[in-house]
C-alpha cells in the first residue's frame, strides 16, 4: 500500500517542509544545542567570564544529593500523577461508555478541565485547600487532620499532585473513552454470554484491549509530569516548603534563572531531555509492536 | 437438547419504533432453523432477544420448557456465532474456546478435554496456540463455531456467520455447519438475508418482513407454495415472475381465476415453445431482451411485445441454446405451475 507522490518540481518537497523545520530549528533545535554548548561552561558569579570545563558539571550534579533527590521526588510525583489521573480518567470514561441519556452534554464537560490554564487550575486548588482561605481545608480540619500545605511537605505535595491530575484526567478520560468505543460491542456481548460477569467482563476483556491506550497514555503522562507542570508548582508551591515539590523542571528554573548557575542548570535540562527521548523512543518501540493486540 | 418457543414476542424501541411486531415460532428439539429477510426485517434483533441481548418488549421465549424473558444471556445455556466472530482478540486461540468454561468454574483437565475434542472436530488443532489475527476469514470461522461447540449448550444462534468469507468458502462452510449441526443434534436457530443459505440449512424456514413473519415452512414447501407475493420473490434465484392482472389480456386466457390480482410464475416453470400452452396454461408472447448464459442453464429475459410497460418476465432454459436478441416467442406454462395471489399478497387456493 505504499504510494511515492512524485514531485514535478525539484524543490517544491523542500519549501513545503520548510515551514515546519524553521519553526523546529529556531524553537527546539537551536536552544537544545545551545542548552548542550552552555552545560560545557562554567561562569563566574558576575557573568563576566565563561570557561569550558568539559563534563566537571555533570559531574557536579550527579555528586549533589540535593540533584538525586530531585530526581527521587520527581518519579514519585510522575507516579502518582500518572496512576491517579489514569485509574481516576478510566473510571469516568468507563461511566460515561454506558449508553444513557445526555451522554453529550456530560461528556464536554468532562472535558472542560483540560482547557483551564495550568496557574489557574494551582489556584483554584488552592483556593479549596489553603489551610486560611480553603473551604476543603477548614473541612479537613474539622475532621481532626492537621492539613497545613505551607508548612508540611508531604501536603504539599498531594496538593500539587491534585491540581496536575485534575487537569490531565479530562485528556486522559478522551483517550479511554475512544478506546473504549474502539472494542467491538459484540465481543463483550460473546463475554456475556461466555458466562462472564461485568466484573469479571471488564478485567478479561475490556482492559486488555486497552492496555495499548493506556501504555500511551501513562508515557504521555509522565512527560506532562516532568515537563508540563511547572505553572502549577510555580503558582501553588514554588517548589516548597523546603524544596518539598521542588522537581527537575522546576529545579532547572531555580538554579539557572534563580540561581545564576548558568552551567548546572543547562546541564540539567540536556538530562532531562535525554530522559524524555528514553521514554519517547520507548513508547514507539512499544506501541509499534503492540498496538494490533 | 431443547425446544425453542417464541409467543407473541414483540419489540418496540423506546422512540417508539416496533422492530418485531407479534411473533410466534416453535423450533422442535434438534431442529435447524433458519430465520430469512432482507436486511432491516428483524431478524437479527429476533435473534438478540433469544440471546437475552435485547430485551423482549411483550410475549415469551421459552428455551426447554423455560421462559427466559427476565434470565441474562449466560444463565440461557445458549451460544452464539458472531457475524465478525467476535473472538477475543488478546487471546489465543485455546483461551478463546477455553473462556467460557473458566466462567463457569470448570475443572482444568476437563475444560482441555473439550477444547481439544472441539479442535479437532473442525481441525484447528494446529492453530491452538495462534492469537485470531494471525488467522485467515474461515479459520477465525472455525475458532467462533469451536467457542460455541466446547460449551455444549442447548441452543446454538447464528447471526449471519458466513456473510464475512468469500463465495466459495461460504458454500464448504455452509455444508460443515450442516454436517456438524446434525452430528451434535443441537437445536439452531440462524439469521441470513441468503435465500440460498437459508434454502439449503433450514429444516424450518420463517420468513420474515418488516418484522412479522410472512410465511413458516420446510424449505420445499416455502419454494412450491409461497404465501405471499414477498416470499414468492425472496425464495428462488431468479425470483419468481409476477404479473399484475389488472387490465391485462391475460385475465382473458386463465379465465377463472378468483379474486386474484397477481400471477406468480417460475422461471424454470415456462417453457418456449413455438405452439401454445394447450392445457388452459399461460401462454405469454415474449420480444427477448436478454440472454445470462450460466452454463448448465440460460436466462432469457424478455417483455410481453405488445405491452411496452409491464414488467420482464425470466425464464429458464436448459443448456446454452437461447434464442438470438429481438427474437419474438413464446413462453408458455401449465395452469398447475401457476401462483395466484389476492388484492392483499396472499395466496388463493388454487
Amino acid at each position: 500500500m505504499h504510494k511515492n507522490v512524485v514531485f514535478q518540481h525539484r524543490w517544491l518537497p523542500y519549501l513545503l517542509i520548510a515551514p515546519q523545520l524553521l519553526i523546529v530549528l529556531a524553537f527546539f533545535y537551536w536552544p537544545a544545542l545551545q542548552a548542550v554548548w552552555q552545560s560545557f561552561l562554567l561562569q563566574d558569579a558576575f557573568g563576566l567570564s565563561t570557561t569550558f570545563v568539559g563534563f566537571e558539571n555533570y559531574v557536579e550534579l550527579i555528586r549533589q544529593p540535593e540533584y538525586f533527590g530531585a530526581v527521587i521526588r520527581t518519579f514519585v510525583f510522575s507516579a502518582l500523577i500518572a496512576g491517579s489521573s489514569l485509574s481516576f480518567a478510566l473510571l469516568l470514561a468507563v461511566m460515561a461508555d454506558k449508553p444513557l441519556s445526555g451522554s453529550t452534554v456530560y461528556r464536554t464537560l468532562l472535558i472542560w478541565p483540560y482547557a483551564v490554564a495550568p496557574a489557574v487550575a494551582g489556584v483554584l486548588w488552592i483556593f479549596m485547600l489553603h489551610p486560611s482561605l480553603g473551604m476543603v481545608a477548614r473541612g479537613l480540619r474539622a475532621l481532626g487532620l492537621d492539613w497545613n500545605p505551607l508548612l508540611n511537605g508531604n501536603h504539599a505535595m498531594i496538593l500539587v499532585v491534585l491540581a496536575a491530575a485534575w487537569k490531565q484526567i479530562s485528556y486522559n478520560f478522551l483517550f479511554f473513552l475512544a478506546g473504549l468505543q474502539s472494542i467491538p460491542k459484540s465481543v463483550l456481548e460473546a463475554a456475556a454470554i461466555d458466562g462472564a460477569g461485568p466484573m469479571r467482563r471488564f478485567w478479561t476483556v475490556t482492559f486488555p484491549l486497552l492496555t495499548p491506550t493506556i501504555f500511551f497514555l501513562i508515557v504521555v503522562n509522565i512527560v506532562y509530569a516532568f515537563f508540563d507542570t511547572f505553572g502549577i508548582i510555580d503558582a501553588m508551591t514554588g517548589g516548597g516548603p523546603a524544596k518539598a515539590t521542588e522537581t527537575l523542571v522546576y529545579k532547572v528554573y531555580l538554579d539557572g534563572l534563580l540561581g545564576g548557575n548558568l552551567g548546572s542548570s543547562a546541564a540539567q535540562s540536556v538530562l532531562l531531555m535525554m530522559m524524555v527521548i528514553v521514554l519517547t523512543a520507548i513508547q514507539f518501540r512499544y506501541v509499534e509492536r503492540k498496538v494490533t493486540y | 437438547m431443547a425446544n425453542v418457543t417464541l409467543r407473541n414476542v414483540r419489540k418496540t424501541y423506546p422512540g417508539g419504533f416496533e422492530a418485531i411486531k407479534g411473533i410466534d415460532v416453535a423450533v422442535g428439539d434438534g431442529q435447524f432453523c433458519v430465520l430469512v429477510g432482507p436486511s432491516g426485517c428483524g431478524k437479527s434483533t429476533l435473534l438478540r432477544m433469544v440471546a437475552g441481548l435485547e430485551t423482549i418488549s411483550s410475549g415469551e421465549i421459552e428455551i426447554g420448557e423455560r421462559v427466559v424473558n427476565t434470565i441474562e444471556p449466560a444463565d440461557r445455556d445458549i451460544a452464539m456465532v458472531f457475524q465478525n466472530y467476535a473472538l477475543y482478540p488478546h487471546m489465543t486461540v485455546y483461551n478463546n474456546m477455553a473462556y467460557g468454561l473458566r466462567n463457569r468454574g470448570m475443572p482444568k483437565p476437563e475444560i482441555e478435554q473439550r477444547v481439544r475434542e472441539a479442535a479437532r472436530i473442525l481441525e484447528i488443532e494446529a492453530l491452538l496456540d495462534r492469537k485470531p489475527r494471525q488467522l485467515s476469514g474461515g479459520q477465525r470461522q472455525r475458532v467462533a463455531m469451536g467457542r460455541a461447540i466446547v460449551r455444549q449448550p442447548k441452543v446454538f444462534l447464528f447471526d449471519e456467520p458466513l456473510s464475512n468469507l468469500d463465495a466459495k468458502l461460504r458454500i464448504a462452510m455452509r455444508v460443515e455447519i450442516r454436517k456438524l449441526q446434525r452430528r451434535l443434534a443441537t437445536t439452531s436457530i440462524y439469521v441470513t438475508h441468503d435465500q440460498l443459505e437459508a434454502m439449503t440449512l433450514a429444516d424450518i424456514l420463517v420468513v420474515m418482513n418488516g418484522g412479522v413473519v410472512e410465511q413458516i415452512g420446510s424449505p420445499l414447501e416455502v419454494y412450491h407454495r409461497p404465501a405471499t407475493t414477498f416470499v414468492a420473490s425472496f425464495i428462488g434465484a431468479p425470483p419468481m415472475n409476477l404479473i399484475a392482472l389488472e387490465g391485462s389480456e391475460l385475465r382473458r386466457q386463465l379465465g377463472d381465476h378468483g379474486d386474484a390480482t397477481t400471477l406468480g410464475i417460475r422461471p424454470e416453470d415456462l417453457t418456449l415453445t413455438s405452439g401454445d400452452a394447450g392445457d388452459g396454461g399461460l401462454a405469454l408472447k415474449l420480444r427477448v431482451d436478454a440472454v445470462e448464459r450460466v452454463g448448465p442453464e440460460s436466462f432469457v429475459y424478455g417483455r410481453p411485445g405488445d405491452h411496452q410497460g409491464e414488467a420482464e418476465i425470466i425464464v429458464r432454459v436448459a443448456g446454452e441454446h437461447t434464442p438470438a436478441l429481438g427474437e419474438h416467442v413464446l413462453a408458455v406454462a401449465s395452469r398447475a405451475k401457476l401462483h395466484l395471489f389476492g388484492r392483499d399478497g396472499r395466496r388463493l387456493e388454487p
